[in-house]
C-alpha cells in the first residue's frame, strides 16, 4: 500500500515585487505590487511503504515545497495529499512525529549541547519510552560510530560528523519515513560515502522509506531505486533509475586508449566525445552498431593499448534530461 | 503531556545560566544605575518631603528590586528565536510534535529564569545583606514586613515570571511576521520600562493614570510584586493584584496561541 500519495499538488508563492532603482523603491512604499511565482503546478505521485526514491530536479522546480509540504511546514495552495492516512498540515503534531526529516543546509542539534543530551532532549520531544530509546539510541550509535562524539559540543563536530549525527537524531524515534533534503551537500567524499551507506542500510534493514532529495547524482545512483524528476513545478519523469537512464540516453560509450596519437574514426552512428592525447572517447548507439563489431572495427585498424565499453555519467543523463524538457534553471 | 516542554525548559535554563560573565557584567551594571536611582530618589526627597506618594525606604527597596528583576521586562525577541528568523530555519520549528506556543512559551521562561536568578541571588546579596552591614542600611534593601507577605511576594513574582514570558512570546510572533527582530526590540524596552515601574514607581505618576497604570499588564512584571514585598499590598488586596497578573498571563496566553498558529501556518520559507 502506498505510504505517500500525492495528488495535483500546488503551491503558489506571492513575494512583493520591487521594481529596479530608488524611483522603484519609493514608488514601493505607496503602492506595493505582488508578483505570484507557482512553485509547483499540479504534481502527483505515490510512494510505497519500503521505497528508496531518489527526488532530483534543478534548484528552483519544486523539489524543497514539495518536501516542505510533505513534511508538514508548508501549507500546499491546492491539491491533496497524505503520508500514512494523514494530512501533514493539518495533522501536524501527529504527522511529525512519525517521520524524520534531515536538512543537510540547517542542524536540528543544539549547537551549544554536547552530541548525547541533544539525543536525551529529543527523546523527551517525541516522548519515546526510555528503555526503546536507549535500545535504539545503542544501535544507531554503533551503526553510525558514534561513540566518539557523544560527548562534544555539536559547534565542534566537522560537517561529516556532524551528518551523522543528524541522521541518527531524526532516526532517535524510529519514524518509518525518512526525508533526506541534499544529505551530502559540502561533505568530502569519504563522509558522502559514510552517510550513503548508512542511508542504504537504514533503508535496507530496518525497512525505512526514504525520500532523497540532492544535486550529487552519485548519491542517486548509488541509493535510489526509483527516480521522480521535478521540472517547473510538474513531475516530468517517475521510473526506475534504469527506464530513466535508457530513455533519456540510449548511447553507450567507448573509451579507447591507443599506443600512439588517438585517430580519427569514421564510423556510421559512433561520434566523438572527447580526445585527450592518445585516449578517446566515443559515443554510440546500440541500436545501429553493436560493441562488439565497434570494438572489432577499431582494432582492425588502429593500435590499441586498452578499451573499455561504459554507461554516460549519470550527470549528464540529468543535463541531456533538463536541455529535453527546457527544465533548466529560469 | 508536559515532556518536552519540561524537558527544553530544564535544558535552556541550564544553558543560559553558564553565561557567568554576562550574569556579572548585568550585576555590576545594575548595581550602578541602582546605585545612581538611590541617589536621586534621596536629593528629591530632601526637597520634596511630604509629596512623595511612598516612604524614602519603600521607594528604596523598589528600586532595588527592580534592579535585581530587571530581566523580567520583556527587553527582546528571544534571541533563539530571532536567530531563527534571520536563517529562515523558524519554518522548522514545524517540525516539532509540540504545540508551536507552549514550545516558546517554555523557552522563554527558561530563558527569563536564568537571567534573573543569579542577577537577583547577587543584588538580594549585595543591597539586603551587604550594604546594611557596612552601615549604608538606610540606602539598602528593607526585607517585607512579615512571613506572610513574603510568601505573598513568591507568588507575585512567580505571576511575574510567567507574565514576562508571555510577553516574550508575542515579540517572536511579532518577529516572525516582520521577519526581522528589529522592530519588535525597538518597542517593546521603552513600553515596558515606562509601564512597569522600572523607570520609577508607578505610584510616582498623575494620580488620574493611576487606576490604568494599575491594571495594564506591564504593571504585573515589576509594581505588583514589589508593592507586595513593600508590604502596601496586604491580604486580599495582594491575593487580588496576584489575580490579574495570572488573568494577563491566562490573556496573552490566549491571544499569543493565536498569534502563533497564525503566523506559524502562513510562513514561507523561499528558496533553500
Amino acid at each position: 500500500m502506498a505510504q505517500v500519495v500525492v495528488e495535483d499538488l500546488r503551491k503558489t508563492y506571492r513575494v512583493a515585487a520591487r521594481e529596479p532603482g530608488a524611483w522603484g523603491a519609493i514608488r514601493g512604499l505607496a503602492r506595493r505590487r505582488w508578483r505570484e511565482i507557482e512553485a509547483l503546478a499540479g504534481a502527483s505521485f505515490a510512494i510505497g511503504s519500503g521505497e528508496l526514491v531518489g527526488f532530483i530536479g534543478p534548484n528552483g522546480a519544486g523539489k524543497s515545497t514539495t518536501i516542505k509540504i510533505l513534511s508538514g511546514i508548508l501549507r500546499p495552495s491546492a491539491g491533496a495529499c497524505e503520508v500514512d492516512g494523514l494530512v501533514p498540515w493539518r495533522d501536524r503534531i501527529r504527522h511529525v512525529a512519525r517521520i524524520g526529516v534531515v536538512f543537510g543546509q540547517r542542524t536540528q542539534l543544539w549547537w551549544d549541547l554536547p552530541v548525547i543530551d541533544g539525543f536525551d532532549l529529543l527523546r523527551d520531544i517525541y516522548r519515546v519510552d526510555p528503555a526503546r530509546y536507549r535500545r535504539t539510541r545503542d544501535e544507531l550509535v554503533g551503526l553510525m560510530r558514534l561513540e566518539p562524539l557523544l560527548d562534544q559540543p555539536v559547534r565542534q563536530l566537522s560537517l561529516g560528523q556532524r551528518m551523522r549525527c543528524e541522521i541518527a537524531a531524526a532516526m532517535l524515534h524510529e519514524p518509518r519515513l525518512l526525508f533526506l533534503d541534499e544529505p551530502t551537500i559540502g561533505l568530502d567524499a569519504p563522509a558522502k560515502l559514510a552517510v550513503r551507506e548508512l542511508v542504504g542500510t537504514l533503508n535496507r534493514e530496518r525497512g525505512v522509506t526514504v525520500v532523497l532529495t540532492t544535486h550529487d547524482m552519485q548519491d542517486i545512483e548509488a541509493l535510489a531505486r526509483r527516480v521522480i524528476v521535478i521540472g517547473k513545478g510538474v513531475i516530468l519523469a517517475d521510473q526506475p533509475l534504469d527506464v530513466f537512464r535508457a530513455g533519456v540516453l540510449a548511447e553507450r560509450r567507448v573509451v579507447a586508449d591507443f599506443a600512439g596519437e588517438a585517430p580519427r574514426i569514421a564510423i556510421s552512428g559512433v561520434e566523438e566525445r572527447a580526445r585527450d592525447g592518445r585516449s578517446l572517447e566515443l559515443a554510440f548507439d546500440p541500436a545501429r552498431i553493436a560493441a562488439p563489431a565497434l570494438i572489432a572495427a577499431i582494432a582492425a585498424n588502429h593500435p590499441l593499448e586498452d578499451i573499455r565499453v561504459v554507461h554516460p555519467q549519470i550527470e549528464e543523463v540529468i543535463a541531456r534530461f533538463y536541455d529535453l524538457h527546457g527544465a533548466g534553471e529560469a | 503531556m508536559l515532556r518536552p516542554y519540561l524537558a527544553i525548559l530544564s535544558a535552556r535554563f541550564q544553558l543560559v545560566l553558564q553565561y557567568r560573565a554576562a550574569a556579572l557584567a548585568g550585576f555590576a551594571t545594575q548595581c550602578w544605575w541602582g546605585g545612581m536611582k538611590v541617589l536621586i530618589f534621596s536629593a528629591f526627597y530632601a526637597g520634596a518631603r511630604g509629596l512623595a506618594p511612598m516612604s524614602f525606604a519603600h521607594t528604596v527597596s523598589y528600586t532595588w528590586l527592580g534592579q535585581a528583576f530587571l530581566m523580567f521586562l520583556p527587553w527582546y525577541v528571544d534571541p533563539e528565536v530571532a536567530d531563527m528568523v534571520r536563517t529562515g530555519a523558524v519554518a522548522y520549528e514545524r517540525l516539532r510534535p509540540v504545540d508551536g506556543w507552549a514550545w516558546w512559551y517554555a523557552r522563554a521562561l527558561a530563558w527569563t529564569a536564568a537571567r534573573v536568578v543569579p542577577r537577583a541571588a547577587l543584588m538580594f546579596a549585595m543591597a539586603a545583606v551587604f550594604m546594611p552591614l557596612v552601615g549604608l542600611g538606610r540606602w539598602g534593601l528593607r526585607l517585607p514586613p512579615d512571613g506572610l507577605g513574603a510568601i505573598l511576594f513568591c507568588a507575585a513574582i512567580l505571576a511575574a515570571a510567567l507574565l514576562s514570558a508571555s510577553m516574550t512570546v508575542i515579540l517572536n510572533v511579532v518577529a516572525a511576521a516582520s521577519l526581522t527582530d528589529r522592530g519588535a526590540n525597538a518597542i517593546a524596552a521603552p513600553i515596558a520600562i515606562v509601564f512597569s515601574g522600572s523607570l520609577v514607581p508607578l505610584a510616582f505618576f498623575p494620580h488620574a493614570l493611576t487606576p490604568f497604570m494599575r491594571l495594564q499588564p506591564f504593571a504585573g512584571l515589576m509594581d505588583t510584586p514589589f508593592r507586595v514585598w513593600n508590604g502596601e499590598l496586604v491580604g486580599a488586596a495582594a491575593v487580588g493584584a496576584i489575580a490579574l497578573q495570572l488573568a494577563w498571563v491566562l490573556i496573552l496566553a490566549v491571544l499569543g496561541r493565536r498569534a502563533v498558529e497564525a503566523v506559524m501556518g502562513r510562513i514561507q520559507v523561499q528558496g533553500g
